[in-house]
């Protein structure tokens, strides 16, 4: 069905589209938190969406596994739409995985504990099987040596580190990242843009929240600028930063790259 | 020159009353005049108040012989804790099947090591307070091949320890599933949870045992029979339950709500991350609390005295007023409460011993 859906929009050339926002709006009570979002995220593209606090960043990436429920318009996650079924629900979070700002990470499991809950339970894969995939990709991010430690007993670069490979452990189509550095000390975010720079160069199709100029500039095919719940202006990063369209991006970008 | 060698003399000892417990008296107790007077004022005042004290308890005690020879005597008659022990600890239980209810003992006490020593699962040690329940209670009351025994004969330690151990090792799962319904998305029943839960901690514990051993028979069937143990035992739950849901929603809502998206994120279903996620870790931060309603509710068994259940201080009560020796309830109370407080005191080392076990996480 993704598919289906890339071809008759952008011709043969163009991946697939893995998701799909259509008009999307939600609401907290009578506060507009989105409004009318289109956005579409092919197979492999890595896109930066930015904003002022309250903008609807985060709001917009949580709809998309369905941690916040939109209230009207479509969303399609690699071809499954966003409804109140269970059955989709469960099928849209096994292919995106999600690094949170306060990582997240189970407190009262070991680091390998956490990386092997959800592929033995959710993917039903032997236990054997699921602690190797996991030293594998602690390898990747550099922690395999704190496999049994507690996620209280590492840094707070290290733990998100971990909780990246938590995610990858379920082998998302999708990577959604949720101001994954603000939470850290400046000297731990270098560590964990590198494994999200790795990620990107892999071909992971991601989403990310930040305010990581730099990551946005090097890594992103497209930076999303959203305010007021709304997204203003989509553009590529050069384009976006040396040529903004709309006067709020402009002040926006003032006000970050001022200092 | 070469094969002279340094040989350091010994070392002095330190001069008299410098060092060691003298040195910490004179320090403390005898620095100067005045500290000295304080100092034997006080110890004539302990001697004052704990001589008399000393003297009932151990001095002038009676260890053994009759009622007589405790009557004659001036202090504690412990001959009558050693004469009636089985009273204390058994009730009426028929004298001859006492091997029952000290099998059943034994179990608790393996369980309980079991449990406090983590070195089975969880779902092993559900399976073992499970089993302990329904094998005591064949032991209790017979059938099967053992000869029946009425709960009228169940008394002292015994039906004490029962009502707290059924009461604790079934309110603590009802409690949990309370905590969740009240939780629940649901608002059916999310309302219900919160309906029973408050309707019981609006009630004192008194009125409860009333209530089940006069009210629970006119809502039961015609011709279902339930000894007054049986209902005073479901109203001790029903009380205990509600308190420990009230306790295990603390640790819910202490649970920062980053754990359920993270499951969610993950695709664990929501039992799942109940069950596996967040529950754990709600326990784990309100062990204390927990164990205290524990110790509450062995406390609290000491009230189905007022439902005519000779349970351990019943019984107690009721053997300082046999015709053969009456009168020492002094020794018997103080019995009791020695009892009570080894139990209760070793619940509490317990619960602390696992907080520090989380607490090294």
């Amino acid at each position: 069905m993704s598919e289906k859906i890339a071809e008759s929009r952008g011709g043969r050339q163009q991946p697939p589209a893995v998701i799909e926002l259509t008009d999307v709006h939600k609401w907290y009570g009578n506060f507009h938190a989105l409004k009318n979002i289109d956005l579409t995220v092919r197979k492999g593209e890595r896109i930066v969406v930015c904003g002022p606090s309250g903008s609807g960043k985060s709001t917009l990436i949580r709809c998309i596994n369905r941690l916040e429920v939109h209230q009207r318009g479509s969303i399609h996650v690699n071809g499954v739409l966003l409804t109140n079924q269970t059955k989709n629900i469960k099928e849209v979070r096994q292919e995106v995985g999600m690094c949170f700002q306060q990582f997240n990470l189970f407190s009262h499991m070991t680091i390998l504990e956490n990386l092997t809950l959800a592929p033995i339970l959710v993917r039903k894969m032997p236990a054997n099987d699921a602690v190797d995939l996991a030293m594998s990709y602690l390898k990747r991010v550099n922690i395999a040596d704190q496999h049994d430690k507690y996620p209280g007993q590492l840094s707070g670069g290290q733990q998100q580190r971990v909780a990246i490979a938590r995610s990858l452990c379920m082998a998302p189509k999708v990577m959604l990242f949720d101001e994954p550095t603000s939470a850290l000390d400046p000297e731990m975010i270098k560590e964990v843009l590198e494994v999200m720079v790795d990620l990107a160069n892999e071909g992971m199709t991601m989403i990310c929240v930040t305010h990581e100029m730099g990551f946005a500039k090097s890594v992103a095919d497209r930076v999303v600028f959203m305010d007021m719940g709304e997204i203003v202006e989509e553009n590529t990063p050069d384009e976006f930063f040396d040529n903004p369209q709309v006067d709020r991006t402009q002040s926006f970008l003032n006000q970050i790259l001022s200092h | 020159m070469a094969n002279l060698v340094f040989i350091p003399a010994p070392d002095l000892p330190p001069p008299p009353g410098q060092v060691g417990i003298i040195r910490w008296l004179k320090l403390n107790f005898f620095k100067d005049t005045f500290s000295s007077v304080l100092t034997l004022l006080g110890l004539y005042f302990i001697f004052w108040i704990t001589g008399p004290l000393l003297s009932w308890f151990i001095l002038d005690a009676v260890y053994a012989g009759d009622s007589a020879a405790c009557n004659a005597a001036e202090g504690a008659c412990w001959s009558f804790i050693r004469a009636q022990i089985k009273l204390f600890l058994f009730g009426l239980f028929p004298r001859d099947l006492l091997w029952r209810p000290i099998l059943a003992a034994a179990l608790l006490a393996i369980t309980f090591a079991l449990t406090a020593t983590r070195i089975i699962p969880v779902l092993a040690m559900v399976l073992c307070w499970t089993a302990l329940v329904l094998i005591s209670y064949w032991l209790f009351a017979g059938g099967f091949g053992l000869q029946s025994v009425p709960t009228t004969k169940w008394g002292g330690l015994m039906l004490t320890l029962m009502l707290s151990v059924i009461g604790i090792v079934t309110s603590i799962p009802l409690g949990i599933l309370l905590a969740l319904g009240r939780r629940s998305k649901i608002g059916l029943i999310s309302f219900l949870s919160v309906v029973f839960i408050e309707s019981i901690r609006g009630i004192p514990l008194v009125t409860i045992l009333f209530m089940a051993t006069i009210l629970l028979p006119l809502f039961m069937a015609q011709g279902a029979d339930l000894s007054t143990v049986f209902r005073v035992q479901i109203g001790i739950i029903l009380f205990s339950t509600a308190y420990i849901a009230e306790v295990v929603r603390g640790g819910l809502q202490g649970i920062d709500s980053g754990q359920q998206e993270a499951a969610d994120a993950l695709g664990l279903s929501g039992w799942k991350s109940t069950a596996l996620i967040i529950l754990p870790q709600a326990l784990a931060n309100v062990l204390s609390p927990l164990i205290g309603r524990c110790i509450a509710l062995l406390k609290d068994t000491a009230l189905v005295i007022v439902v005519g259940l000779l349970d351990f201080l019943g019984i107690a009560k009721a053997a300082a007023q046999s015709a053969l020796w009456l009168g020492f309830e002094a020794e018997a109370f103080i019995f009791c409460a020695a009892i009570y407080w080894v139990l209760c005191f070793g619940l509490s080392r317990y619960g602390r011993s696992l907080e520090q076990i989380g607490a090294a996480k």
